[in-house]
């Protein structure tokens, strides 16, 4: 059970003179249950890399496959397969556009064609998932605030229970609070549901705190595909393409310059916390 | 798809007709297609085609870019030469089944063939060698006069520009709101006209609430500028004209009355 | 003299009704008053809701206060002959950048204002000039904003504005929906026109390491100012913060978290090298 790309390729308006390279040569496995960080700047391919996975842009070269088949051969349901490969684009609450919260929930399970009483309780369970309570379902969905106004938008998504859920910046444009709020959700829900999760961003922070894994994506190609302490040990790489590391890995490399016997590869606050104390009591000893 | 007509679209190079005053160019197409509904005899056709196939070398614009925007008007210039061909009276030519073909007929499918292709390739040479904005200021210089009657002139023309440049963005916006629900189940392709229409809902509503957003701020943007309209207001790139574009003038003056001097003389 | 002086300024957003009645007042600012010296560069912070954008918005006089006064450059908003100087003066620059350009080619858009200010042309020239070369956009004054990046079109916002040469530049939110590159470039471009040119400058964020350098940051909530001090003096208190659901710099969090389990260390570290020279000290000391 497993979303795959073998060698895939992807140029934008490869017929015309001004043909871009925005995929070159990726080799990605999505397997069940694992949550994954893909990184890149503006630019890197990230957003064109996210449409593959659910078969909205059919790549150039290569081959897309779930659980073991290609979902560009003929006859493949992909209808079905945008309902078990749930993708949730940059600033989704821009797509709300019924008059209350819970139909415009119910509009991604009803498209499935199931029956009433089955999109109603998807709907709810979305709707319980994101935290968002039943005292606003019958609000217009314009009427909330940013960071309700996108968990309402992402339950659009998971009222179609997908398999694996892939949120591109979910936190653009948000404020402390809701980013917060919105990466909780996230965890919770990872928790709780066993999905694979694939969160786009450029924020290092965020990242940090809460994947397994992390894809590094530069030109159109991935640079790195490892867990995030590997993946943060080459600052000096990932500077170089236009990408930080998070800022706990920078104070850390700054203290090792100053001697301090300190493990670089710590990534968030609690675990660099954690080996200062222990080389500043190592010094004390 | 919706980025790939051309027709008409700006092509980015140097030449005498980029470089003339826009105003120039809008009289001069204007004059160019009423010329081509004056004329009815094919020596003028042939004159205007002439007239247009210089003006197309000098604009340095490549042939098989202009033609590339024309297979969107084709089906309408076939339909217009094909209803022409069978309903004009005259000497039967050809006749199939209650239809018959005349010989007016023919000459008339083809002059309107003939017409409406210069006049799009015309036309199009226009938007082809002047900027958007180029063509609002020559518009709102040439209807300037009619401020006088209170036509609000400037306020037209600065909602085209504004329009112009947010022609791209809401396409885009347009292809992302899609795709978005195509990843919510949506189909927006099978389905009678009936269904079709009710599936643009979850498209068109976030569109209109995207462009009133963004309008809203626009305004706002533009007010905290200190924009209140045309009075006042200074010009960054005033139209001036030069020698060149008085020789445009004269090249078109003497291009029409060739035109209706060699019609007169046929007549005769 | 001081640039920009409120009193006493609340604002009331009025709910209307289907007949065009007011049907409920929301108080989005609360008794506020300022006072900002010229060349001073001033953060505000606060979540969304907090007030912070209407508090923008009077500074342009897009807005007037409901009860209080506010003074830009000694002259009082609410007065309509005011308007336009206030304006001039005071300059804007917004959250999203493809909703205020308004020209379909840089150097237009950057002369957008100045024509709107009746300057000559050839004056409007030279000032589109200077403003894009002072955010560093002067290369691309021929290029279409639709294709810049997020950060370059706000710069060339940025240098709109400057060509209107005002005194003060309010900058609400500019930064948010940029990536971290386009988000260094506007930031690094308003520092250089606060430290070069001497304009004063009101960033609103909620990017935390964009505000250890201004003079002074002011945290708002609920439409009151409830912090007021030099980053430090802010930062310190790490509990208040968290309080108000806002971040604090991961060095100050780190530093704080570090205090909490022992390490003596002082309040409100903002770098990387005051936290290596205090742990230097920690060292030895048992």
């Amino acid at each position: 059970m497993a979303l795959q790309l073998e060698h895939v390729s992807y140029i934008y308006g490869a017929d015309t003179t001004l043909s871009v390279r925005a995929l070159d040569d990726i080799c990605l496995t999505i397997p069940d249950g694992q949550f994954i960080g893909l990184i890149g700047h503006t630019g890197s391919g990230k957003s064109t890399l996210v449409q593959h996975l659910n078969g909205l842009i059919a790549p150039t070269a290569g081959v897309v496959s779930y659980n073991g088949r290609n979902i560009w051969e003929k006859g493949y349901p992909r209808k079905e397969l945008r309902s078990q490969v749930g993708l949730v684009f940059q600033y989704p609450e821009h797509q709300l556009f019924e008059v209350d919260v819970f139909s415009d929930v119910c509009f991604g399970p009803k498209n499935l064609g199931l029956p009433e009483a089955e999109v109603h309780a998807r709907a709810q369970r979305a709707l319980e998932l994101v935290g968002i309570s039943e005292e606003y379902y019958k609000q217009s969905p314009f009427e909330l605030s940013g960071g309700q106004k996108r968990r309402v938008a992402i339950a659009g998504v998971l009222a179609m229970q997908p398999k694996i859920l892939v949120l591109d910046e979910p936190t653009a444009g948000l404020d402390p609070r809701g980013r917060d709020e919105i990466l909780g959700q996230i965890a919770l829900l990872k928790k709780e549901t066993r999905i694979s999760v694939v969160l786009v961003s450029h924020s290092m922070e965020d990242v940090a705190n809460y994947v397994e894994r992390i894809v590094v994506m530069n030109q159109g190609r991935i640079l790195y595909d490892d867990a995030p302490a590997a993946v943060f040990s080459h600052v000096k790489e990932l500077e170089e393409v236009g990408l930080a590391a998070p800022q706990v890995t920078y104070i850390l490399h700054r203290l090792a310059q100053e001697g301090f016997d300190v493990d670089g590869r710590a990534t968030t606050i609690t675990e660099a916390r954690d080996t200062i104390l222990r080389a500043v009591r190592k010094k004390q000893v | 798809m919706i980025r790939e007509i051309t027709l008409g679209q700006y092509y980015q190079t140097q030449s005498v007709l980029h470089g003339l005053d826009s105003r120039v160019k809008l009289v001069g197409t204007l004059t160019y297609i009423l010329s081509l509904f004056v004329v009815n005899n094919f020596l003028g056709y042939l004159l205007a085609a002439v007239f247009l196939a210089i003006c197309i070398l000098l604009s340095h614009v490549p042939f098989r870019y202009m033609i590339k925007g024309m297979k969107a008007v084709l089906f309408l210039m076939l339909f217009a030469a094909t209803l022409n061909l069978f309903l004009t009276p005259g000497e039967a030519v050809v006749r199939i089944w209650k239809l018959q073909i005349t010989d007016a007929g023919i000459a008339m499918a083809a002059k309107m063939a003939i017409r409406l292709t210069l006049l799009i390739i015309g036309s199009s040479l226009m938007t082809l060698t002047t900027t958007p904005n180029h063509l609002t200021d020559g518009l709102e210089s040439l209807l300037g006069p009619f401020k006088k009657w209170k036509v609000p002139v400037h306020e037209v023309a600065m909602m085209m520009s504004i329009a112009l440049r947010f022609i791209p963005i809401l396409l885009e916006e347009t292809d992302k709101i899609m795709k978005a629900q195509i990843a919510r189940g949506a189909d927006f392709d099978s389905g009678n006209l009936l269904q079709k229409a009710k599936a643009m809902v979850p498209l068109l509503v976030p569109l209109f609430v995207a462009a009133f957003r963004r309008a809203n701020d626009l305004a706002l943007a533009m007010e905290a500028r200190c924009y209140r309209g045309g009075e006042g207001r200074t010009k960054m790139k005033p139209l001036v004209y030069h020698t060149n574009d008085y020789l445009a003038y004269a090249v078109l003056a003497i291009y029409l009355t060739v035109l209706i001097v060699a019609g007169r003389i046929l007549q005769l | 003299m001081n640039i920009i002086e409120t009193s006493h300024m609340s604002y009331d957003y009025i709910k209307y009704d289907e007949e065009g009645n007011a049907a409920g007042r929301t108080r989005a600012i609360r008794d506020v008053s300022l006072s900002v010296k010229p060349g001073q560069f001033i953060a505000i912070l606060g979540h969304n809701g907090s007030g912070k954008s209407t508090l923008a918005k009077h500074i342009n006089a897009l807005l007037v206060p409901t009860e209080g006064t506010v003074v830009v450059d000694g002259k009082n908003t609410s007065d309509a002959a005011n308007v336009w100087d206030v304006r001039q003066c005071a300059g804007m620059v917004f959250q999203n950048p493809d909703n205020q350009i308004i020209g379909q080619v840089v150097e237009e858009d950057v002369g957008f204002g100045p024509e709107n200010m009746g300057v000559p042309t050839e004056e409007i020239w030279q000032r589109v000039e200077e403003s894009l070369k002072a955010v560093g956009m002067y290369a691309y004054r021929k290029y279409s904003p639709n294709k810049l990046s997020g950060g370059q079109k706000q710069r060339v916002s940025i240098a709109g504005v400057l060509a209107m040469h005002p005194k003060c530049i309010v900058l609400d939110e500019p930064t948010a929906m940029l990536d971290p590159n386009g988000r260094k470039d506007v930031i690094r471009a308003a520092r250089a026109l606060n430290q070069v040119e001497g304009i004063t400058i009101l960033l609103i964020t909620h990017y935390m390491e964009e505000v250890i350098y201004a003079d002074t940051v002011l945290v708002m909530d609920g439409g009151e100012v409830v912090m007021q001090g030099t980053p430090r003096e802010i930062f310190s208190q790490v509990e208040r913060l968290k309080e108000l659901r806002l971040d604090v710099p991961q060095v100050t969090l780190l530093a704080y978290e570090l205090k909490k389990s022992g390490l003596p260390l002082p309040d409100g570290i903002l770098t990387a090298d005051e936290l290596a020279a205090e742990l230097k000290k920690v060292g030895p000391a048992r």
